[in-house]
């Protein structure tokens, strides 16, 4: 485990197949009643709303750049041999100088090496930005795609890079299975999974177990808007060895008070205890390392 | 204008003509000299995840196409047409035989810039 | 049939969960007769509500991975040392490509000195023509770890379309994917209307103007509608201004009702079932088809 072989402290994934199903409040609520200090790491880059509720307004902010190439129009020739490396039309060249849509590189740097006239250097383009700052116990750490910015893995890994080792972390993974999620995913070493009764919530989250088993990551189950029927969805985690560390109630109060911007451990205290026992039992899991798909 | 290219859904003249550029589904390529005309498939651009523009303003430039006639060209394809030298033209004719008359009588005026805002 | 006869609604969210599936689902089930076409790949629900026997499946091919020929590989790092992904994997003079790491870029293939790594074009998943109760659906499955692309979305509305003409049906109802990106705009361009449903938080007014920006731009006229909006009538109220004064035009609001998810549940639409949300969404529908 990357966490004992590097003398680091923990980091815990929330995750769900989709969106909506409370993920991020999962995390925040999750975050306040850690009973110690923690770093929330907001990776949902594309729409980061944890700040919406944390309401740090002394941020830190940093660029996040890339690579991307830079043509010296004295040295190109219009060869082309750029233009046909290039997989993510990049850098497109037809008899005429090289041009390039920093919009589309992804910073493999390929054209600069293949370049027979060394007419390409590399210049950092900023994608995003990361922001640092403090609520109380938890010190977070948002990540910000710009507009207009389509490669979120490298915004997410400067997000990464931000968290500090000592301390735990928490980190809110966009939704879905794709690749950003991936990026969010590596060096944590539990991935807590948030879904609801539904059958979207079930479907969603077979695929988001199929992807913890793909990078052999231990996890665990939040169970929100829990109504009646949870059959299916308990038979299922029996099934597959996950254990369901909360139920959250399908509660016409918690949907209220998150529309308003609010904390729930704060707003509705029987809740705050739910969570309480929520780190709590994650901090056991992760000695154990149970729950492994 | 020796080679123009109209972005169609169909393989002739009085086909519909296709609104998209980059992922348009085929160019009808007409030769004015010899008033004769072809059908280019736009098969990479199509299966391109990203920067389909790029790559279809790249097939046609390929093609010797010196003209483009299409409904909305965006901005990084505008930045490779241009740079190659190709003049573009919006139209929203119904067919291409539409799209080639408007063109021959001088009714469509060169899209200085790209019409639409890119992807972001 | 022309095809300029046929009217195509996409669904939207400016993000996931909003409930913009359960409003799909149940204007299949008004529409009677439809196409539908599920474009929301990453979270592909619609099939849970609506039960699709398939009739067809195609692979679905996106972008290439490279691959290691081990028994032409002579170890010699330069894979390892290009690469800016960390996809290349050493143990001991054993080199791999982590196909989840592996970007597709083809810097590793272009310079490999023995000419050792394949490069093939990445199944990232498969898109199926099925039949519903509703009608036929396109829609489509992406593997672990794949993601949404303009290019799937693009096959899934042209399909639609195809089918559509084929069976000479006149409406194309689309579940648009959350968010802005490529996929979303994939799925706007050239719509007949995009109905975007959101939720009255703090979030849902952030991510519906966005949304609505970007259907501003591909010049499509859009709707509003705030579901679950008794949960917060002022904030829905100010997401209501906020759309009319974007250009949007406002129609019908949904009330919170647990009977969404007990319709879920039962692999129903909303509207199948007798309950408020219900019949809120049957207002919706009308409104909706009066702008379409």
């Amino acid at each position: 485990m990357a966490a004992t072989s590097r003398n680091r402290s923990f980091r815990i994934a929330v995750a769900s197949g989709k969106g909506g199903t409370g993920k991020t409040t999962v995390s925040i609520n999750l975050a306040a009643m850690f009973g110690e200090p923690v770093q929330l790491a907001d990776c949902d880059v594309e729409e980061p709303n944890v700040n919406l509720f944390l309401r740090c307004e002394q941020l830190v902010t940093e660029q996040v750049s890339m690579l991307v190439p830079e043509v010296d129009p004295g040295r190109c020739t219009g060869c082309g041999a750029c233009g046909e490396l290039c997989q993510f039309r990049g850098i497109v060249s037809l008899g005429s100088r090289a041009l390039v849509f920093p919009e589309l590189c992804h910073g493999c740097g390929g054209c600069a090496q293949v370049c027979p006239n060394a007419a390409i250097t590399e210049r950092p383009h900023q994608i995003g930005t990361v922001s640092v700052g403090q609520a109380g116990s938890i010190r977070l750490v948002e990540g910000r795609l710009d507009v207009g910015v389509s490669l979120v893995p490298p915004v997410i890994r400067a997000v990464r890079e931000q968290l500090r080792d000592d301390m735990p972390a928490i980190l809110d993974a966009p939704p879905g299975t794709s690749c950003p999620v991936v990026a969010t995913l590596r060096e944590c070493d539990y991935l807590l999974l948030v879904t609801d009764p539904t059958p979207f919530g079930l479907h969603d989250l077979k695929l988001a177990v199929a992807l913890a088993r793909e990078l052999s990551l231990p996890c665990g189950v939040v169970v929100n808007r829990a109504g009646e029927d949870l059959v299916g969805l308990y038979q299922y985690c029996q099934t597959e060895n996950l254990p369901v560390l909360l139920s959250l109630p399908d509660d016409r109060q918690i949907a209220e008070v998150s529309s308003r911007g609010n904390v729930i451990a704060h707003a509705l205290p029987e809740y705050g205890l739910m969570f309480a026992e929520l780190a709590a039992k994650l901090k056991q899991e992760l000695k154990t390392a149970g729950g492994r798909p | 204008m020796k080679k123009i290219a109209f972005t169609t859904s169909g393989n002739n003249l009085e086909a519909e003509m296709d609104p998209r550029f980059g992922r348009a589904a085929s160019f009808l390529l007409y030769d004015m000299s010899q008033q004769s005309f072809t059908i280019l498939e736009n098969q990479q651009a199509r299966n391109a995840a990203q920067g389909a523009g790029i790559q279809a303003a790249e097939t046609i430039v390929r093609a010797g196409v010196d003209t483009l006639v299409t409904g909305h060209c965006g901005p990084k394809a505008f930045k490779v047409l241009e740079a190659a030298g190709v003049a573009v033209f919006n139209s929203t004719a119904a067919t291409v035989a539409d799209a080639l008359e408007a063109l021959q009588a001088g009714s469509l005026t060169a899209a200085a810039a790209s019409d639409v805002e890119g992807h972001w | 049939m022309s095809k300029n006869h046929i009217r195509e609604l996409v669904v939207l969210s400016g993000k996931g969960g909003t409930g913009k599936t359960s409003v799909t689902a149940s204007f299949a089930v008004l529409a009677g007769k439809a196409v539908l076409a599920d474009c929301d790949v990453d979270a592909a629900d619609l099939h849970l509500l609506l039960k699709p026997e398939t009739e067809q499946r195609h692979a679905f091919l996106s972008g290439n991975e490279a691959i290691i020929r081990q028994q032409d590989c002579i170890s010699c790092g330069r894979c390892l040392e290009l690469c800016r992904f960390d996809a290349v994997r050493a143990v001991g003079s054993v080199y791999r490509i982590d196909p989840v790491a592996c970007e597709g870029c083809g810097v590793c293939v272009r310079f490999c000195p023995a000419k050792a790594i394949d490069f093939p074009e990445r199944m990232c998943g498969e898109w199926m023509v099925s039949g519903t109760r509703c009608g036929p659906m396109v829609h489509a499955q992406l593997g672990v770890a794949a993601e949404n692309s303009g290019k799937l979305v693009t096959t899934v509305r042209e399909q639609a379309w195809a089918v559509a003409v084929d069976k000479r049906l006149q409406l194309i109802i689309s579940d648009g994917p959350p968010g802005i990106g490529c996929p979303v705009i994939a799925s706007l361009s050239g719509v007949s209307l995009a109905l975007v449903i959101t939720e009255p938080t703090v979030s849902g007014l952030h991510d519906l103007q966005r949304v609505l920006a970007l259907a501003r731009h591909f010049s499509v006229p859009t709707a509003v509608c705030v579901n679950k909006w008794d949960i917060n009538p002022h904030q829905t109220e100010r997401i209501e201004a906020a759309a009319r004064s974007a250009g949007a035009e406002v129609t019908g609001r949904i009330r919170y009702d647990r009977m969404v998810t007990q319709a879920q549940l039962q692999q129903k639409a909303v509207v199948e079932l007798d309950s408020t949300a219900g019949a809120d969404i049957r207002t919706l529908w009308k409104q909706t088809l009066a702008l379409l």
